[in-house]
């Protein structure tokens, strides 16, 4: 097994007086996508925003414990937010595009950054960026179009190519597809089976069956603890845990 | 067949008859409005048609002995008396001349030279110069004084009509329309008086209070909503800001007397000092509506800027203020129509005085419309009546220009998320 790319000691959330998250050990590997999953509440998306820190932006909510992101502790003094977030990117589930062209939601993060040096190469990096994510053949027509004149599914895939054209190294998926139709949700589920080989992906999903089908490790939480973590087809096939168990075969949830 | 309107169990008519009634209620209840604002409307209109139009009177005015190089030191107010003279040679006694003179404007005179400094070849002749006539002459020849009064109580006397009747009979007197109303200041012969001094002083109040309001309002808006830590100072900080919204205007002017006049010194009756109390009065709305503005821009726009590594100064700036814009920009504009509008804080620091003279910069002596349309509304003179009308039209009609761009703007900028 490698070094884990990604690992959480003890994490603890709280929202004021309320816990969210007790106590969560969790180590991800690079290159996988992980899955977690849980019933409504059970602090799945609350350990998600942690690793970016968007938790920040919810005054009430305090962090104990470390998270580790390729051996730096992201919640050291000395780490910047904005840094993290540039390289922790975040797709979340109600498609959310910028109120501006298809081109100008792909070119925003480049442009911030300045990751590019002239119009040629921004241009370029947006076509590869909408490329990856598969959004490319429908809209190359129309790039200066207001990005929510798309439909869910597209708005989903702009949002990711908006993630992806920075280069983050681990991307963050918060039900990416709940909003989504069946269709479009196969196209988005694909595209991060996909974009695996580049990024690391931790994904929250309410839908079971869109954990087996694309992740390779899942972390089952309930009520705030982390119950069950491992090879995705160990836990559907075999949890050892009986909360695991009840949970995918829809006793508890 | 089923019969629907028999509903075994309970009785529709009881709840259909309440939903008639509130129905109707509110119906009546616009339309008693709307009544009111026609009958308000109305009446101002009628009150204002007087102003539209000026009754001039034609005076044979002999120039021959008006020297060409010294058109300054000329006395043409005498020269018109004399013309009057000349026109009613019977006119003896110094009472009648008196009321003879009255029949021209006492501003008659200035009138004449400025006529004659626009036309130096009247010079050398004797002319007949078309003057405004008194506001007595005009409320007269207009039909709007009432001569079945026994002539002790009305203002025109049997004589003064006689003189009339026979000038009118001549063809030396006419109406024309009254573009004066809109290029001269104010005057104590309401004949002359007009709103540009007070348009152009409200104009430039409202400039100083735009320039001051909007950037540190929306400023203070976008700290408050995106940036400040909710804490016991930021509540104190809304909760004030609330309060500052109902405080009643006069306050501000009180404010401004003590504070811009009295502490810092700066010139009395101007409009940079009337611009900075409305702007007082303003920064609450501003505050307020760019707030909710900024409230109404979905959080996920905000969160998918910082996710991508924006600084929450760019998340803000970049993508939360741009659809804000149109609504905080809305809010400006309704804050501005109501500084137009108001007049209580101006009294306070000497913008009620009496202005002739056009301001030309925010550090001269100024009036604003509201203040100008109170003070003719406290005009003993029958004649400041129509002018007061058709100030508050003309007040009206940039209040309604001013909302009006305030829904085209928001009409153009929205832009749908």
């Amino acid at each position: 097994m490698n070094s884990p790319f990604l690992s959480a000691r003890n994490v603890s959330i709280f929202y004021g007086d309320k816990q969210a998250v007790f106590d969560v050990d969790l180590d991800i590997e690079a290159n996988k996508v992980t899955a977690l999953i849980g019933p409504s509440g059970c602090g799945k998306s609350t350990f998600l925003r942690a690793i970016n820190r968007m938790n920040d932006q919810i005054s009430s909510c305090r962090f104990e414990g470390s998270l580790k992101i390729g051996g730096q502790d992201i919640y050291d003094k000395s780490v910047n937010v904005v840094a993290l977030r540039a390289q922790v990117g975040m797709v979340f589930q109600k498609p959310n595009p910028f109120p501006k062209s298809i081109f100008e939601n792909v070119a925003y993060g480049l442009k911030i950054h300045k990751l590019t040096s002239s119009k040629t190469e921004l241009q370029d990096r947006v076509e590869w960026s909408l490329k990856s994510a598969g959004l490319w053949d429908e809209i190359a027509d129309r790039l200066n179009e207001p990005g929510n004149s798309l439909s869910g599914g597209q708005q989903q895939r702009l949002c990711i190519a908006r993630t992806i054209a920075v280069e983050p190294k681990v991307i963050l998926m918060d039900e990416p597809c709940s909003a989504l139709d069946p269709i479009a949700t196969a196209v988005v589920e694909e595209l991060i089976d996909n974009m695996r080989k580049d990024f690391t992906i931790v994904i929250v999903t309410h839908s079971m069956q869109q954990a087996a089908r694309i992740s390779q490790q899942t972390a089952f939480f309930h009520l705030g603890q982390l119950v069950e973590f491992g090879e995705t087809k160990d836990v559907f096939t075999n949890p050892r845990e009986q909360r695991t168990q009840n949970y995918i075969t829809g006793r508890i949830g | 067949m089923i019969d629907f309107s028999k509903h075994a169990g309970f009785d529709l008519s009881v709840r259909t008859r309440a939903e008639k009634r509130f129905q109707w209620t509110g119906r009546l209840a616009i339309l008693l409005s709307l009544a009111f604002l026609g009958w308000m409307m109305v009446t101002i209109i009628w009150g204002a048609i007087g102003a539209t139009q000026s009754v001039q009177i034609a005076v044979s005015v002999d120039l021959s002995r008006v020297d060409g190089q010294a058109i300054e030191n000329t006395r043409f107010g005498s020269i018109v008396k004399t013309g009057l003279r000349s026109q009613f040679p019977e006119v003896s006694k110094r009472a009648d001349k008196k009321k003879l003179y009255n029949l021209v404007s006492p501003e008659g005179g200035f009138e004449l030279a400025r006529q004659v400094q626009k036309n130096p070849d009247l010079l050398g002749e004797t002319a007949l110069i078309w003057l405004t006539a008194s506001d007595d002459l005009s409320q007269y020849y207009r039909g709007q004084m009432d001569v079945d009064l026994p002539e002790d109580q009305r203002q025109v006397s049997d004589l003064e009509i006689a003189w009339i009747t026979d000038l009118a009979d001549r063809g030396q007197i006419r109406t024309k329309a009254n573009w004066g109303f809109f290029t001269n200041g104010d005057s104590r012969e309401p004949e002359i008086a007009g709103i540009l001094a007070a348009l152009v002083g409200s104009a430039l109040s409202l400039a100083v209070c735009f320039a001051l309001s909007f950037p540190i309002g929306i400023a203070a808006a976008t700290y408050l909503e995106e940036f400040a830590p909710l804490n016991r100072i930021s509540d104190i900080v809304e909760v004030n800001i609330n309060n500052l919204a109902a405080v009643p205007s006069i306050v501000f002017g009180l404010l401004g007397l003590s504070i811009f006049l009295g502490y810092f010194g700066l010139p009395r009756s101007s409009p940079l000092v009337g611009g900075m109390v409305l702007s007082l009065m303003t920064l609450p709305t501003i505050i307020i509506a760019s707030r909710a503005s900024l409230k109404s821009v979905p959080p996920s726009i905000k969160e998918a800027a910082l996710a991508l590594g924006a600084t929450p100064v760019q998340a803000v700036f970049h993508h939360v203020f741009p659809v804000a814009l149109p609504g905080m920009l809305t809010g400006a504009i309704i804050g501005m129509a109501r500084a137009l509008g108001d007049t209580a804080p101006l009294l306070m620091i000497g913008m009620v005085a009496f202005i002739v003279d056009i301001p030309k910069s925010i550090l001269e002596p100024a009036t604003a419309l509201p203040v100008q349309i109170f003070l003719w509304a406290d005009s003993p003179e029958r004649a400041f009546s129509e002018k007061t009308s058709a100030a508050i039209l003309a007040l009206l009609f940039f209040l309604v220009a001013m909302n009006l761009v305030a829904i085209l703007l928001r009409r153009k900028l929205e832009q749908r998320f």
